[in-house]
């Protein structure tokens, strides 16, 4: 149901009553105006967000040319005399743990969701979904630490060969992004799949499918924009999580999509300059603006991509 | 079965292709449960592994002692105190602004675009990275306004984080809250406010709170977003007012892990990891119990 309260509008035409009704006594003007001043914060959040990265972005614009950050392949910005600002280096390294956390999070997920919602009896969903949820509750800072005591040190490794694979890798964060994000893709495609009409279903029992071809033939496909929907948030959560990339792969930009190798990421740069505390004013400073930005920008199209998907996929069946 | 029956008779087994697909039908279940199964076994042998590693580190003093250079006297008393904080100054700001914007929304705002568009807006600022709300609580509580790297800095910055999910969640319990109740208590006159404040609170309470536990324990777990705004990763003070410095859990854990290897520190980050979870657990299963408390049938 998670899709449904965070996109869902009721119906038109719900409990209409309350707006018709006249307010009553000046008091009640007053706490009517309260409460706008309430729902003023989260429009005024916005607009705060947008203000602050354009505005130091300029800044940031002013001293680094629009060229250098987009076509130089080298983000150097720490160094003193000639730092270089491009911006590929640090996307590259996001899109790699992105690619790699996805190639182990979406078989999973969407299996376990399938798993949940054709496969398994109602009282085991009901015991298992709350436990994949839990998942979803572990804050990001314990994946960080697994990822580097567990995942490097005890699996990679020594099974890889220490020198295949070093202490920073995109490998080990990529790993537990996606044991991170396992529970977003689970839920939220169960909710779709769970929402195709028993009578699709039965019709293709009633042709003798056998239920792995209901499941993939029928229910899968008809819950596609739901399943895209789920992955898309996925996506979004990914590009955006922090402390697991800043501590298990590293903080050395590198142009590779190579999971063994260290990267840094967009989210881990500024990680980075957060820990060091940059001056207001400096280009450093300025540049994490201009990251959050291209940062934010990415995950605000792929939510508005979601949504559109959500939105589609309940006009279809409701 | 088919074995025993007599020959004569017309198996009802499936035969052939039919019999592949259902073979390989009847094998799919194993693989999709194998998968489910994995990612349970991945958070039971986090647990495991956590308490391995720092259940030894555990103790009375462990909760009560500063930071240290030796990891064996380390402790998690100023980051437990920060969090203690930072977290309850966030619920006081939170809250009230959460339940007063889903109120609007539901109950009062009028059905138009502008509303919708408020709608959307707060479903997309759930969508926003937590850095992001770290690096605008630097540019506008810290520096602007020059709130500092302060509890209430971090507080507010942080309320505006989990404050989307707390919208949403108490619309969603506003929603639950059936219009016939709402139209009783209208026709015997009550104005749309004592609606609100008599009927329609009270039976979304329960949803309302759930929403704002489960949006706390994000709070209670965030590290980036405050590492963002200055939050100290060891300290060695007890905060006294919003207007101090502080340290908080995650930080100190962040800290810990980061901590040159091989000291022990790990423990000391695996310790702190229990305790922080301890809590987070425990904010979760409130949720959970208030949730099937007042489940409506």
């Amino acid at each position: 149901m998670a899709t449904q309260t965070a996109f869902g509008a009721p119906p038109d035409g719900l409990h209409q009553g309350l707006r018709k009704k006249p307010l009553g006594r000046p008091g009640e003007m007053i706490v009517m105006a309260l409460l706008t001043a309430c729902a003023a914060v989260s429009v005024i959040t916005t607009f705060l967000i947008v203000f602050v990265l354009f505005e130091e972005t300029l800044g940031f614009f002013e001293e680094v040319s629009l060229a250098d950050f987009f076509l130089s392949t080298e983000w150097q910005p720490l160094i003193g005399n000639e730092p270089t600002f491009g911006v590929w280096e640090l996307v590259v390294g996001t899109l790699n743990v992105l690619i790699w956390s996805m190639v182990i999070a979406l078989p999973l997920g969407l299996a376990a969701a399938i798993y949940l919602s054709e496969y398994a009896h109602p009282r085991t969903r009901r015991i298992l979904k709350p436990i994949l949820e839990a998942l979803a509750s572990v804050p990001t800072v314990v994946y960080a630490f697994f990822a580097l005591t567990f995942v490097t040190q005890d699996i990679l490794r020594p099974f890889l060969g220490t020198d295949q694979i070093g202490f920073f890798n995109a490998l080990a964060a990529s790993i537990m992004l996606a044991v991170m994000v396992l529970p977003t893709i689970t839920s939220v495609s169960e909710d779709a799949m769970a929402n195709v009409p028993r009578e699709l279903r039965e019709a293709a029992y009633g042709l003798g499918a056998t239920r792995l071809e209901v499941a993939t033939r029928i229910v899968v496909p008809a819950a596609l924009s739901g399943i895209i929907a789920a992955v898309l948030l996925a996506v979004s959560r990914v590009i955006g999580e922090t402390i697991i990339v800043a501590i298990a792969a590293g903080s050395t930009p590198n142009l590779t999509l190579d999971p063994r190798d260290t990267v840094q990421t967009m989210t881990g740069y500024m990680l980075q300059v957060g820990l060091g505390e940059a001056a207001r004013g400096t280009v450093q400073y300025t540049s994490l603006f201009a990251i959050g930005a291209t940062l934010f920008v990415m995950t605000f199209s792929l939510n508005v991509l979601a949504m559109w998907f959500v939105r589609r996929f309940r006009e279809e069946y409701e | 079965m088919a074995a025993a029956a007599p020959a004569s008779l017309v198996s009802l087994r499936a035969s052939g292709q039919l019999a592949r697909r259902q073979f390989i039908s009847r094998l799919s279940r194993y693989v999709f449960l194998g998968a489910t199964l994995l990612a349970i076994g991945v958070l039971a042998f986090l647990v495991f592994d956590i308490v391995k590693q720092g259940g030894g580190r555990l103790s009375w003093d462990f909760l009560t002692t500063y930071p240290s250079r030796f990891a064996e006297r380390a402790g998690v008393r100023a980051g437990l105190l920060g969090t203690i904080w930072v977290v309850g100054t966030t619920i006081v700001l939170t809250i009230p602004v959460g339940i007063g914007t889903a109120i609007w929304i539901e109950e009062f705002a009028p059905r138009n675009r502008l509303t919708q568009l408020v709608r959307l807006n707060i479903a997309n600022l759930a969508g926003v990275p937590s850095i992001i709300y770290g690096i605008l609580g630097l540019a506008f509580f810290v520096r602007f306004t020059e709130l500092g790297s302060t509890i209430l800095a971090a507080a507010l910055t942080l309320s505006l984080m989990i404050l989307p999910i707390m919208i949403i969640t108490a619309q969603e319990a506003v929603r639950q809250v059936p219009p016939s109740i709402r139209d009783g208590s209208l026709a015997l006159g009550a104005t749309r406010l004592q609606t609100v404040w008599h009927h329609v609170l009270p039976g979304a309470v329960p949803g309302m709170a759930t929403g704002a536990i489960l949006a706390i324990s994000r709070a209670a777990g965030e590290t980036a977003a405050l590492i963002m705004i200055g939050a100290a990763a060891f300290a060695a003070f007890d905060p006294t007012s919003i207007n101090d410095k502080f340290s908080l859990l995650p930080i100190q854990i962040y800290g810990w892990i980061i901590a040159p290897r091989g000291q022990g520190f790990e423990a000391n980050a695996a310790a702190g990891i229990i305790v922080m979870m301890m809590g987070i657990l425990t904010l979760n299963l409130t949720a959970a119990i208030i949730r099937e408390r007042f489940r409506r049938p």
